[in-house]
């Protein structure tokens, strides 16, 4: 980096975010005084970054060892750009020009999820569901809902119609994917130990022991909890938040992320309404509150009830799935079958 | 939340960023977290001490811009601060709110050496 203005590496941008445009025009301009500026005095430095040409970001780092000369606090105004930045005094801060030898800080901007690393685990099982024709849901609820009950009884239902893989996600115990494995679909358990949720890194190695099949579906079960999985994108086409009418009515705006990342919501256990003081109506509109598009259908997976609208959800949800890719709707099983056999 | 694993992610991309960058010591850590992300501050800063351990950022102080969130208020036809994802319009009063930002989390920038 540039050890006069401090602004080399500086402005390294990490990942193409646009929120700060004008941030981009300093860079530009910087970078060609330092072409400008450099050829002449570092061509030992050009050495290792001969493949890096077009790339600004490496550019400023070929260009950018060493130089010394003493013209660019200026550069450093330039980069007050920021309004919410207006407590890093870069001009007389470390980031300003040192003689040479002294120890030297420097500004690095980075401009980076911190989930960035998880999300791009995300992108890449995503593109792996495209790919197959996988619709995936994760489903998420508190622990208690009913969750597995529900899976379950949709994994019975549904497995003579539509092919299906379940991915479980406990702290410990393989005891839900062998409740799963029981139904005959093929579950594949995660144990988190200490972590509180499921994330696209242990999503990716699970699909390849699992091998979901192409144009079925993929049920993620995420560990029971309310908070922390609506931060982690797996990859998965919807979350489905599962809520049962023994829990409070107010959950959806107790637990606002986890229904603002949804795209539908399970209100489980309707069979035991009677019994309880749970306002229905009142539920929804927390929901609605959190996420005006929430999807909610109220199911009973003890008792069947409403069972049949899921069901269809999940159908069409398939469906839109697959238009566009390879697999026609009808056809999936079959083909899925066809692999299973070169396998 | 698990302001345990964001520490991990932001010294993952801290180790990355050393490697790439050539340095070998974090000052200051500067942390975009919009008030909608769902992260504790008291108790990210605690797991940033405990995390940073050992690490090329365990001197580092850790410094949060707190980001208000902003959301469309479709009876108003305008942008408004709120501070809860379920709050009504501070100016009508409707839910109709589409959340446009908020759940920022971060790094801006490094200090290192």
């Amino acid at each position: 980096m540039c050890t006069v203005c401090g602004c080399g590496q500086g402005e390294t941008r990490i990942e193409g975010q646009h929120t700060h445009s004008h941030g981009d025009d300093h860079d530009h301009g910087h970078e060609h005084h330092h072409h400008d500026h450099s050829h002449g005095h570092e061509h030992e430095h050009h050495h290792h970054d001969h493949s890096h040409a077009h790339d600004h970001d490496h550019g400023h780092h070929d260009h950018s060892h060493g130089h010394t000369h003493g013209h660019s606090q200026a550069h450093e105004h330039t980069h007050h750009d920021h309004a919410h930045h207006d407590h890093h005094h870069y001009g007389q801060g470390p980031a300003r020009a040192h003689a040479p030898g002294l120890s030297q800080s420097r500004m690095i901007e980075i401009e980076q999820n911190i989930l960035s690393k998880n999300d791009a685990y995300a992108a890449e099982n995503r593109r792996y569901f495209s790919q197959n024709g996988i619709l995936t849901l994760n489903l998420v609820s508190g622990p208690g809902s009913g969750k597995t009950t529900l899976l379950t009884r949709t994994l019975q239902d549904l497995q003579h119609e539509l092919t299906l893989a379940v991915i479980e996600g406990d702290q410990e115990t393989a005891q839900d994917a062998e409740r799963i494995r029981a139904t005959g679909v093929p579950a594949l358990q995660i144990n988190t130990g200490k972590g509180c949720h499921l994330d696209a890194h242990m999503v990716g190695h699970a699909l390849q022991s699992l091998q979901p099949a192409a144009g079925g579906v993929l049920f993620i079960e995420n560990v029971g909890n309310l908070v922390c999985p609506a931060a982690f994108d797996l990859g998965e086409a919807h979350k489905v938040a599962i809520l049962s009418v023994t829990e409070g009515e107010d959950k959806p705006i107790k637990y606002p992320d986890m229904f603002h990342a949804a795209d539908i919501m399970l209100l489980n256990k309707i069979d035991l309404l009677p019994y309880l003081n749970f306002d229905v109506e009142k539920c929804i509109e927390f929901a609605r509150r959190v996420n005006p598009k929430i999807q909610v259908l109220q199911v009973s997976a003890t008792t069947g009830q409403g069972m049949d609208s899921w069901y269809k959800w999940l159908r069409m949800s398939r469906e839109l799935r697959l238009l566009g890719t390879g697999f026609a709707a009808g056809q999936a099983t079959d083909q899925e079958q066809e692999l299973r056999t070169v396998k | 939340m698990h302001e345990m694993s964001l520490c991990e992610g932001i010294l993952q991309i801290i180790e990355a960023e050393a490697e790439k960058q050539d340095f070998s010591v974090v000052k200051r850590v500067v942390l975009d977290v919009g008030s909608l992300s769902g992260v504790e501050i008291p108790a990210l800063e605690f797991a940033f001490d405990v995390v940073m351990k050992g690490s090329v950022a365990e001197q580092a102080s850790l410094e949060i811009n707190q980001l208000a969130a902003q959301a469309w208020c479709m009876a108003c036809a305008k942008s408004v601060t709120i501070e809860n994802r379920y709050d009504a319009c501070p100016d009508c009063g409707s839910y109709q709110l589409q959340v446009s930002s908020g759940d920022e989390m971060r790094i801006k920038e490094l200090e290192v050496e």
